[in-house]
């Protein structure tokens, strides 16, 4: 029997070597792209930045200067509707899977939260249009809300059931066996331990749907002036990019890259705020 | 203080599956009653049946009766949830919860049940993890580590701490020390025999050698059926039943 405690061939270490060498090379071209989008936008946009920009509205066309101040507030505050909206149910839902769903009904609503995730954009927008614009008879940021909020709940709902899933049945038991209520136990325990991901979840859903822009087109509908109420017709950033993008306008193109640019800072920071909030709070980093 | 437990006529199924037959036996209080039995033999389920735990496998039933104390288990009036609580539950591989930190390991059981107090959780906390021989071990840290850095056997007595801090009337055990190492299995061991003063405990073991220096009394159960239940000492020495000889000597299981 040849001996195993020679060195490893030549052929051997040469593959394994190549296979490191390749998987580094998908990590870098994954992260290219992204990169590339975030490189190229901070080069046409950030030339249009300035204090102004953060906080004027829009002026009229061939009039310098002028910001979208309103957009960044009218999309933080469509999104946090949506989010009101879409963050509960998700979650709600994704419990209902996970923990107490049995039978038929269960394969259903797991069925109809897929086919919901995969509904396009623009078809939510025209529902949520029929469905609250037209019966209020106007826009409104909350109707913007209501839009997101729907798209949002699919992708939360899967994800949360995912995770929680992945909870080891030991700990419900332990839970359960202390004496604790079912409801109780899947909320603070159960959710808490799963809680991670499930957070995750919600600001993947978040990230998606805070550059949608179709949904909002019918709803929120923009708005060129200041608007704090989110009964009426409220601009946002998604919207304003792309009226100003495809517009002839020099000044207002530049606008929209600096915007775009604003967009995804935004996205970042929302992000990040809340995985530093999350992870104060976090023992699973005291292991 | 301990209660004693009454089952009579207990049946249980899994689906169309039954796995314990006709179990009648009566544990006495403040003492430590073993079940042991080969693989398969119902143990768990038996230990399970006790606290309504084995009702939540969606494909569970059973038929029968069980009385702990003074309480009427399965009695359609009795709150699942008061039983879970009077009784306490160990399981075999041990379950911290892992997001929470030692302390809040501990207090869980009351946290969640309402009792917010500062003091009084202190209070339960400290008792609980130094009836579990543990306090010396974690009580600088206890805060700030979570449940899950500890070794197992510390785990291990983290769960029984956990489950102590309620205060329950009857402490079931199910193969409590199986997953840890001898010196583990021994300071378990030990402390099983402290808290005989206080609880009832039920421990569902495989290790024969482990029954005989923790119990006082034995059941053997084999095929879901109770073959024999006495003092642990007759159970070893001379048991009536020629099935338990056969176990007790390793000529099965």
């Amino acid at each position: 029997m040849p001996s195993v405690s020679r060195p490893l061939s030549l052929g051997r270490r040469a593959t394994n070597l190549c296979f490191i060498v390749l998987s580094g090379l998908a990590a870098t071209l994954v992260l290219a792209p992204l990169a590339a989008i975030f490189g190229y936008l901070v080069y046409k946009g950030v030339g249009s930045l300035s204090w102004a920009f953060l906080t004027h509205t829009p002026r009229p066309v061939g009039e310098p200067g002028g910001g979208m101040a309103n957009a960044i507030v009218g999309s933080t505050m469509i999104l946090s509707l949506g989010s009101l909206i879409g963050v509960p149910l998700g979650i709600g839902t994704g419990i209902y899977l996970a923990e107490f769903g049995r039978g038929r009904y269960v394969n259903v609503v797991r069925f109809t939260a897929d086919v919901l995730n995969g509904i396009p954009s623009i078809v939510v927008g025209i529902a949520v249009y029929a469905l609250v614009v037209l019966p209020q008879q106007h826009f409104s940021a909350l109707s913007g809300g209501v839009a997101l909020g729907i798209m949002m709940i699919p992708t939360i709902a899967r994800t949360t059931e995912e995770m929680l899933l992945m909870v080891p049945n030991t700990i419900r038991e332990a839970a359960l066996a202390l004496g604790i209520p079912q409801w109780r136990a899947t909320l603070q325990v159960t959710l808490r331990t799963a809680s991670k991901g499930v957070i995750t979840g919600a600001m993947l859903a978040f990230a998606r749907v805070a550059g949608e822009t179709a949904p909002l087109l019918f709803t929120a509908f923009g708005n060129q002036f200041w608007n704090l109420n989110p009964n009426q017709p409220t601009a946002a950033l998604p919207i304003q990019i792309f009226a100003y993008a495809i517009s002839p306008f020099d000044e207002w193109n530049r606008q929209a890259w600096a915007g775009a640019l604003i967009l995804i800072v935004l996205i970042v920071v929302a992000v990040s705020a809340v995985r530093i909030v999350t992870s104060r709070g976090s023992m699973a980093n005291n292991a | 203080m301990g209660v004693g437990i009454e089952v009579k006529d207990l049946n249980a199924w899994f689906g169309k599956a039954q796995v314990l037959k006709g179990i009648n036996i009566k544990v006495a209080a403040n003492a430590v009653t073993a079940v042991i039995g080969p693989s398969g033999c119902g143990k768990s389920t038996f230990i399970r049946c006790l606290n309504r735990m084995h009702e939540t496998n969606p494909d569970a039933h059973l038929s029968g009766s069980v009385q702990v104390g003074d309480i009427d288990v399965y009695n359609p009036g009795t709150d699942a949830v008061d039983v879970r609580r009077r009784i306490g539950m160990v399981f075999q591989k041990p379950n911290p919860f892992p997001t929470m930190s030692i302390y809040d390991n501990v207090a869980a059981g009351l946290r969640l049940n309402g009792y917010k107090k500062r003091h009084d959780l202190d209070v339960a906390v400290e008792s609980s993890l130094r009836m579990a021989a543990l306090w010396d071990e974690v009580k600088d840290v206890m805060k700030k580590k979570s449940g899950s850095s500890l070794s197992g056997g510390q785990q291990q007595r983290l769960c029984i701490a956990r489950a102590l801090a309620v205060q329950p009337e009857l402490l079931l055990m199910d193969e409590p020390a199986s997953a840890l190492d001898p010196i583990s299995t021994g300071k378990i061991e030990e402390l099983i025999f402290q808290l005989k003063a206080q609880y009832t405990v039920v421990i569902v073991t495989h290790n024969m050698q482990q029954a005989a220096r923790v119990a006082d009394n034995t059941g053997f159960f084999l095929m879901g059926k109770l073959i024999e239940y006495d003092k642990t000492e007759k159970i070893f020495t001379t048991p009536s039943d020629k099935r338990t000889e056969d176990y007790i000597t390793g000529r099965f299981g």
